[in-house]
C-alpha cells in the first residue's frame, strides 16, 4: 500500500511539473512585457528602472534559465508577486484557500450523498414514475448553467423568501465567535454549496442508477435471491456496495469540474475563495495571480485524484490482486 | 423528439435573427428596466440599458451554435488522430500520448479555458480555440479504445497483409467503424461547449462585439434584485438548448448502439 501511494505521489509530481512548465509558457504568452507592466504600476517608466526590474526577476536571462528559475520558485511555493494587490501571490491564495476547500468539500459531500441515494432509489423503481421523475430531474440539472441556477437561487431564497443570505462568507461586523460564527458561516454556505452540488448530484444519480442496474443482473445477485435473502438486504449489501465502485472512479474524475464550478459559484455568491480570486485577477488582468490560481487549483485536483485512488483501493481490494 | 424540436427552434432563431431584428441587439430601443409583457413589441422587456432582450436572445443563438459546433469540430480534429495513433501503434507511442492526454484531463478545464481566453484576448476565435483545447481528451480516449479493439480484427489484418499503408488502413478500414460512438460523443460535446461558452461570456470573456446568452445573464446580475427577467430568460434558453442537445445525444446513442441502449444500462 505504501509503495502504491509513493508511486502515485511520484506520478503526481511529474504531472504537476508538466503543468508548471505549461504555466510558464502561458505567462510568456500573456500580453505585455512583465517588466514594463511592473514599472507602469510602480509609476516609474525610465529605462534604468525597467532594466533593474528585468534583472531582479531574471527576465534578462535566456528562456531555459527563466524556466528553471520559475520551477525552482514554485518548488518553494513562491508563485510570484501580484503588483495590483501589492502582495505575494502565494499569500493571497493561502488566505482564500480554506473557503474554497469548505465550499467544494461540502458541495462534493452533498452531491455524493443525494446523488447516490436518488440513483439507488431510481434503480430500484426502474421504469416506474419515481424513476422517470428522478432521471428527468437529473437530466435537467445536468443541462442547467451553474451561474444561472445560482442567480435563480438568490432570487427565490434571498430576495423573495428572505431565508438565506445571498453573498459573502459570514455576516460582516456581527462579531460572532466560536459556535455562533460556525453557524453563521454554515448559513452562508447553504446556497453556494447546494447550487454547486446540484450539477454533480445529477452526474452521480445517472452513474449510480446505471451501475446498480448493471450489477443487479449479475450472477451473485441471483444467488443471493435464490437463497432467500430479502430484497432490501440484497439491494443494500450486494448491489449498492458493488455499484459504488465506478461512482468512486467518477468522483475522482469530477474533481477538475468541481474546481471549475467553484469559480462560477464563488463569483456569483461573493464567496471569498480562490475562484473569486481568479475572477478578480481576471477583471484586473493580473496574469501572475491568474496563473498562480491556475497552478494551485491544478494541484488541488491532483491531490484529490490521489485520495480517490487510494480510497478506491481500500474500497475494492481486488484491484491489488489484478495488478 | 423534443430535443430535435427545440434545437430546430434555436437554429431557426439564429437564421431569422437578422431578418426579424435587423437593428443591432446592442441598441437602446426602449426605456431601461421595462418588465416583460408590458409592450407587445418587446415581449421579454428590456435590460439596464434599454436593450431589447428578445432581440438579444435571437442574436445570441447564432453565437452559441457557432461556438458549440466549431469548437467541437476542432476538438475532434485534435482528438481523433491522437487517439487513432495511440490505439493503433500501442507501446511507447500509446504511453506518451496517454500521458499527454492525462495531463489535460487533470488540469481543471474551466480554469484553463479562462486563462487561455484571458491571455489570447476575448474574441470568437479565442473562445473556440480555448474550448477546443480543453475538450479533446475524451475524444482521444474513446477513439483509442475503439481502435485498440478493432486493430486485431481479421479484416484489418488482411489489409495489413495486402500491403496498404498505415494511413490508408486507419482512414478506410478502422476509423469509419468508430464513427457512431464519435457522433454520440460529439453531440454531447456541443452541449458542453455551449455551457462553457456561456460560462466564459458570463465572466466577461465573451467576444465584445457579439451578443451572447452568457453575457446577458452576467449583465443582468447586478440588477437581479430589481429586474429578475434580464438574467432569467437567457438562462432558460441556455438550459433548453443544452437539454435538447443532451436528449439528441441520448437518442443517437440508443439508435446507433442498440446493444447499449437503456434496457441493459
Amino acid at each position: 500500500m505504501l509503495g502504491f501511494i509513493a508511486g502515485r505521489v511520484g506520478k503526481g509530481i511529474v504531472v504537476l511539473l508538466a503543468i508548471v512548465v505549461l504555466n510558464f509558457f502561458l505567462i510568456r504568452l500573456a500580453p505585455g512585457d512583465p517588466a514594463l507592466v511592473m514599472a507602469g504600476e510602480a509609476g516609474a517608466g525610465d529605462e534604468v528602472f525597467v532594466a533593474q526590474l528585468r534583472e531582479k526577476f531574471g527576465l534578462d536571462q535566456p528562456l531555459p534559465n527563466q524556466l528553471a528559475l520559475y520551477v525552482r520558485n514554485i518548488a518553494v511555493l513562491d508563485l510570484g508577486y501580484s503588483v495590483r494587490q501589492q502582495m505575494p501571490v502565494a499569500t493571497l491564495i493561502a488566505d482564500r484557500l480554506p473557503a474554497t476547500l469548505l465550499l467544494t468539500g461540502s458541495a462534493f459531500l452533498i452531491s455524493l450523498a443525494l446523488g447516490v441515494t436518488l440513483g439507488a432509489l431510481a434503480a430500484r423503481r426502474a421504469g416506474r414514475p419515481a424513476d422517470t421523475a428522478i432521471t428527468g430531474l437529473a437530466l435537467l440539472f445536468y443541462a442547467t448553467p451553474l451561474f444561472w441556477v445560482s442567480l435563480m437561487a438568490i432570487i427565490v431564497f434571498s430576495v423573495r423568501l428572505e431565508w438565506l443570505p445571498s453573498f459573502g462568507f459570514e455576516t460582516v461586523g456581527a462579531g460572532h465567535a466560536g459556535l455562533a460564527r460556525a453557524a453563521d458561516i454554515a448559513h452562508h454556505l447553504i446556497l453556494p454549496a447546494m447550487t454547486l452540488g446540484l450539477f454533480f448530484m445529477a452526474v452521480y444519480v445517472r452513474m449510480t442508477r446505471a451501475s446498480m442496474l448493471e450489477v443487479a443482473g449479475q450472477d451473485f445477485v441471483k444467488t443471493a435471491r435464490a437463497k432467500g435473502l430479502g430484497d432490501r438486504v440484497i439491494q443494500r449489501r450486494h448491489v449498492l456496495r458493488n455499484a459504488l465502485l465506478p461512482v468512486v472512479t467518477l468522483a475522482g474524475l469530477q474533481a477538475g469540474t468541481l474546481v471549475g464550478g467553484a469559480i462560477l459559484t464563488e463569483t456569483v455568491f461573493a464567496w471569498p475563495g480562490i475562484g473569486r480570486l481568479m475572477y478578480e485577477a481576471l477583471l484586473q488582468r493580473d496574469y501572475n495571480l491568474l496563473l498562480g490560481v491556475f497552478v494551485v487549483s491544478s494541484a488541488m485536483v491532483l491531490v484529490f485524484n490521489l485520495v480517490t485512488d487510494v480510497l478506491y483501493r481500500v474500497v475494492d481490494p481486488r484491484i491489488e490482486a489484478a495488478r | 423528439m423534443i430535443g430535435l424540436v427545440i434545437l430546430l427552434a434555436v437554429v431557426a432563431a439564429a437564421i431569422l435573427a437578422p431578418i426579424l431584428y435587423p437593428t443591432s441587439p446592442w441598441r437602446m430601443v426602449q426605456r431601461p428596466f421595462m418588465p416583460p409583457f408590458t409592450l407587445d413589441r418587446f415581449p421579454l422587456g428590456t435590460d439596464a440599458l434599454g436593450r431589447d432582450i428578445a432581440a438579444g436572445l435571437m442574436h445570441g443563438a447564432g453565437v452559441s451554435l457557432l461556438v458549440g459546433l466549431v469548437s467541437t469540430l476542432a476538438a475532434l480534429v485534435i482528438g481523433v488522430p491522437l487517439g487513432a495513433l495511440a490505439g493503433y501503434f500501442g507501446g511507447r507511442v500509446d504511453d506518451a500520448l496517454m500521458r499527454f492526454t492525462e495531463l489535460f484531463q487533470t488540469v481543471p478545464s474551466f480554469a484553463l479555458a479562462i486563462v487561455l481566453v484571458a491571455i489570447l484576448q476575448p474574441s470568437l476565435s479565442s473562445l473556440i480555440l480555448a474550448i477546443a483545447l480543453v475538450s479533446w481528451p475524451p475524444v482521444t480516449r474513446l477513439v483509442r479504445g475503439e481502435v485498440l479493439s478493432l486493430r486485431s480484427r481479421e479484416y484489418v489484418q488482411a489489409a495489413v497483409v495486402t500491403g496498404q499503408t498505415t494511413f490508408t488502413i486507419l482512414r478506410r478500414e478502422i476509423l469509419p467503424n468508430t464513427l457512431s460512438p464519435i457522433v454520440v460523443l460529439a453531440s454531447l460535446m456541443v452541449a458542453t461547449a455551449i455551457l462553457l461558452e456561456s460560462s466564459l461570456s458570463f465572466l466577461g470573456l465573451g467576444d465584445p462585439n457579439r451578443m451572447s446568452w452568457g453575457f446577458m445573464v452576467g449583465a443582468g446580475r447586478t440588477a437581479i434584485r430589481q429586474a429578475w427577467w434580464i438574467s432569467t430568460f437567457p438562462g432558460v434558453v441556455i438550459l433548453l438548448t443544452v437539454l435538447a442537445l443532451n436528449l439528441i445525444g441520448e437518442g443517437l446513442n440508443d439508435a446507433l448502439n442498440p446493444r447499449l441502449s437503456r434496457g441493459d444500462r
